[in-house]
């Protein structure tokens, strides 16, 4: 027993430390994720604090460039706020967005696809009609769509304080569809495969049979897509910030940093988008590969 | 050297992995004259398809050769180019794969397949090569050739199609034959012809060949001699009457000993190891005999356990909004049969015939079209209520045919088999249920630390041992057994057939044992139904159905078996 757990789990370290570009992207996402999270703790200055913000210190340079101040560290926009500062707790948003997106399309996601697949009938046609009609939308559109109604129905001030859970249940919404597809077609290939019958003639009830001996055995490729849709989550969130429909400026993402910096690209201080630019470019690369990479060793007919 | 067309001197052959290599073929050495058919016979995992797919050298990667020598004709395949190696497969070498579903391509027609190899392997025009597939195809016995080989493969039967593989080998000229298990795919009645083809077109063409095949009675019936493989050796090689009447090697000798016989029934079969269930289980036996409600008053024993009146079964296969525009497929035709209390009922057909979809329906996984299946009094129909619903099923289990999908991957054994009891609270604590489990595998024989592993861990032959023991968690009374060997190699069958055996016996159970192999069959029933289309042919005790036949399909059936009895000498073969 404890010899093949070491076997699965030497198996899985040999098969990551032998691509040295997964190794990097792991170290990449480790950092970068817990430098958002824990952005009191790594952040030298409160960028959304008007009180501690300082009117004078404004379009400083990054600290390497002439005129720069070495507690500035990727310079200071226009209203003074510290930029490097800005991107970790815009970051913490943007991950916070993706990784709430990503649980909550799953949660819909898989119960569709297992109550589809293993169910069938009336209830898999009904759900499979409405993913299909929904695959049909670009889910950018969808997001869209999701965000603006609920943007006329709440009052500016509640919206506002609800940005996030509004964005979570907008990328969510537009991102279920693909875990009910994946799972469905998984399911209906465990159905049929005997455990799934013996469990039935031990007169196990259909629900505990879905819960204990499907879904555990289809979960592999839940992770997978998972991995590659909070990437896909993240750059969701920053598109839907940079058209001005996410996080209020006062509490930016990644993605309102960019489209705030945006404006003042020409005129001379490029650091207050690049850097917000790149961030959300390397988080997005980094947990791109990490699912590749996840995705080959699941499937060994790839190794 | 040059009367043999193919001489294999050491062939070694490994899988290098990241421990090292596998070697999963290590100094193999045998030759093969014109004319002759060499059978290469082992267990899976012994590595003779392995030795099969280095003489063509289509090893999958990373397999590599690495020692050893194939020569053809004093032409060391080994030494040769990618390239040269190209022109010899389907030119002097022709092989024949195991699944003709997938040896064909779909898109082109036969005649177009056959042709076109032609015009490849001989260099002749379009026209030339057409006339020649013909002929070919002729003389593999395909009959109204002017519309067949028109016709693409998906309109062949599985017999057919293998006659198109064969002639495919065949298409140019070659010296060679490979045949990698090509009929095992294939229902017995189809094997036999196949296999009579084989050997008809190496005679007339003074054809090499080699037979590939786990079954000693294809290599009794048409090999002229016979090598054997275990772990990746050759243990013992020689004439086939030689080797089946006298094997020498303890191997040779257990895997012959452990083939069910057709034509006597043995108490027990012969199992390559010791049987770890005669060892003494009576706190589980008493367990599993003591009824649940604690009532023993069971219904007369004269009453038949399962009463199945005109039982059909129709599968959906075309779909339609006005029922009168739906189609539907025949699986189960009006058969009626009973089972009586303690005895094994065999139900024999080939695929198809509906063997196993009855057996589904005695376990109520299909819901009859129409017809009746009384359990000791009571009909399925008229059962309602969820208690007496899961009596029932408490009652009747399943062993299925796979081992491999049969149990949940991610389970414990010993959860997995703990899990009815602890699902349905049988027993006091779930500790209390695993531990009757671990009663329970030890009863089917499987090792003490069996419990904590996982079923990946372990062979084909002791998941059935794990399956077994989950089926009888809920202390039933009667096992359908469907196909529950036919995935296992014959030494660990024997093994698995013995503890069905003993279980019956000591547990008083009632066995419907179902299976395509007569041999098997013949082994373990008291009486048996031949099946065949969905319909029943024969009813009847095993003894007598099987010395004397009544219905023309048993006849056929009976005499397409393969028999190692054939070739043995020094004992009395009684028909």
């Amino acid at each position: 027993m404890i010899a093949a757990l070491e076997r699965i789990r030497s198996d899985f370290w040999y098969s990551f430390l032998k691509s040295p570009i997964t190794v990097v992207s792991a170290i990449v996402v480790i950092v970068l994720v817990t430098g958002c999270m824990f952005a009191e703790i790594f952040a030298p200055h409160t960028p959304f604090d008007p009180a501690t913000l300082d009117i004078m210190s404004n379009q400083l340079p990054p600290a390497w460039e002439k005129g720069g101040d070495p507690s500035y560290l990727l310079g200071t926009d226009i209203q003074g706020r510290d930029v490097f500062s800005a991107i970790l707790y815009g970051g913490r948003i943007s991950i916070i967005v993706g990784l709430g997106a990503v649980a909550l399309s799953v949660l819909i996601g898989v119960t569709a696809g297992l109550v589809a697949g293993y169910y069938g009938g009336v209830a898999d046609a009904v759900l499979m009609r409405i993913a299909e009609i929904q695959f049909s939308f670009p889910p950018i559109l969808l997001a869209l769509l999701f965000n603006g109604v609920l943007k006329t129905i709440l009052a500016p001030q509640a919206f506002e304080h609800a940005a996030v859970p509004i964005l979570i249940l907008a990328i969510a919404f537009a991102g279920w569809v693909q875990y009910a597809r994946v799972v469905r077609a998984s399911t209906l290939v465990e159905r049929e495969k005997e455990y799934i019958q013996a469990g039935q003639t031990l007169g196990f009830s259909s629900l505990y049979i879905v819960r204990k001996h499907v879904l555990p055995n289809i979960l592999g490729p839940v992770l997978v897509i998972s991995m590659l849709q909070i990437a896909v989550a993240i750059v969701t969130e920053a598109t839907l910030s940079f058209l001005g429909l996410g996080t209020p400026l006062t509490e930016p993402s990644l993605g309102a940093l960019i489209q705030a910096g945006g404006e003042f690209l020409f005129s001379g201080i490029w650091w207050v988008v690049v850097f917000p630019g790149v961030t959300l470019l390397v988080l997005v690369v980094a947990f791109n590969l990490l699912a590749d990479w996840f995705r080959d060793y699941l499937n060994p007919r790839l190794r | 050297m040059s009367e043999h067309v193919l001489n294999i001197d050491g062939l070694g052959i490994e899988y290098p992995h990241r421990f090292g290599a596998f070697a999963a073929v290590d100094d193999v050495s045998l030759t093969v004259a014109p004319g002759e058919i060499v059978g290469l016979v082992g267990e899976s995992g012994a590595g003779k398809s392995t030795v099969g797919f280095g003489v063509i050298r289509l090893l999958g990667a990373p397999g590599r050769i690495c020692s050893g020598r194939v020569e053809m004709q004093g032409t060391d395949l080994v030494s040769l180019s990618d390239a040269e190696m190209a022109k010899i497969r389907g030119r002097r070498i022709g092989i024949i794969f195991q699944d003709p579903m997938t040896s064909l391509n779909p898109l082109l027609t036969v005649g177009d397949q056959i042709s076109e190899t032609i015009a490849h392997a001989l260099g002749v025009s379009g026209r030339e090569a057409w006339s020649r597939a013909h002929d070919i195809l002729a003389s593999v016995g395909i009959p109204d050739l002017d519309v067949r080989m028109k016709q693409y493969p998906h309109q062949f039967s599985g017999g057919m199609r293998q006659r198109v593989v064969i002639a495919l080998a065949l298409c140019g000229d070659p010296e060679l034959l490979i045949a990698d298990e090509p009929t095992t795919a294939l229902d017995v009645t189809t094997q036999k012809q196949i296999l009579e083809l084989i050997r008809e077109q190496c005679h007339k063409r003074n054809l090499a060949a080699v037979l590939i095949t786990h079954d000693m009675g294809v290599i009794a019936e048409y090999t002229d001699r016979v090598c054997v493989m275990y772990k990746g050796r050759v243990v013992e090689q020689g004439a086939t009457a030689e080797v089946l009447n006298h094997p020498r090697h303890d191997y040779s000798q257990r895997l012959i000993a452990s083939i069910p016989r057709l034509d006597r029934k043995d108490r027990r079969l012969v199992a390559a190891v010791n049987d770890a269930a005669l060892d003494l289980h009576d706190e589980i036996d008493a367990w599993m005999k003591a009824d649940r409600t604690g009532s023993s008053a069971g219904p007369a024993d004269a009453v038949p356990v399962f009463q199945v009146e005109n039982l059909t079964k129709e599968f959906l296969i075309k779909n339609a909004i006005r029922p009168k525009n739906r189609e539907y497929f025949r699986a189960v035709d009006s058969v009626s049969f009973h089972v009586k209390r303690g005895e094994v009922l065999g139900i024999v057909g080939e695929s198809g015939s509906g063997k196993t979809t009855v057996g589904r329906m005695l376990v109520r996984l299909y819901e009859p079209t129409s017809g009746d299946i009384i359990y000791n009094g009571r009909t399925y129909a008229d059962v309602t209520g969820t208690a007496e619903a899961r009596r029932l099923s408490d009652d009747v289990q399943i062993i299925f045919q796979d081992p491999y999908s049969s149990l949940n991957p991610r389970m414990r054994v010993r959860d997995i088999v703990a899990e009815p009891l602890i699902y349905h609270k049988w027993e006091k604590s779930a500790s209390e249920a695993r531990r009757i489990a671990d009663l329970l595998l030890a009863r089917v024989g499987l090792p003490e630390e069996a419990g904590q592993k996982y079923p990946h861990q372990f062979s084909g032959g002791q998941r059935q041992r794990i399956s077994i023991a989950r089926a009888l968690a809920t202390r039933p009374r009667v096992l359908i057994c469907d196909e529950p060997t036919s995935a296992l190699d014959v030494s660990i069958q024997a093994e698995v057939l013995n503890l069905l055996k003993d279980l019956q016996e000591e547990l008083d159970l009632t066995i419907v044992f179902i299976s395509h192999d007569l041999a098997v069959i013949r082994q373990m029933s008291d009486r048996i139904v031949i099946m065949a289309n969905g319909k029943v042919c024969e009813i009847g005790d095993t003894e007598s159905i099987l010395a004397n036949p009544k219905h023309d399909y048993t006849k056929s059936l009976l005499a397409a078996v393969p028999r190692i009895e054939s070739v043995l000498t020094g004992e009395r073969i009684h028909e």
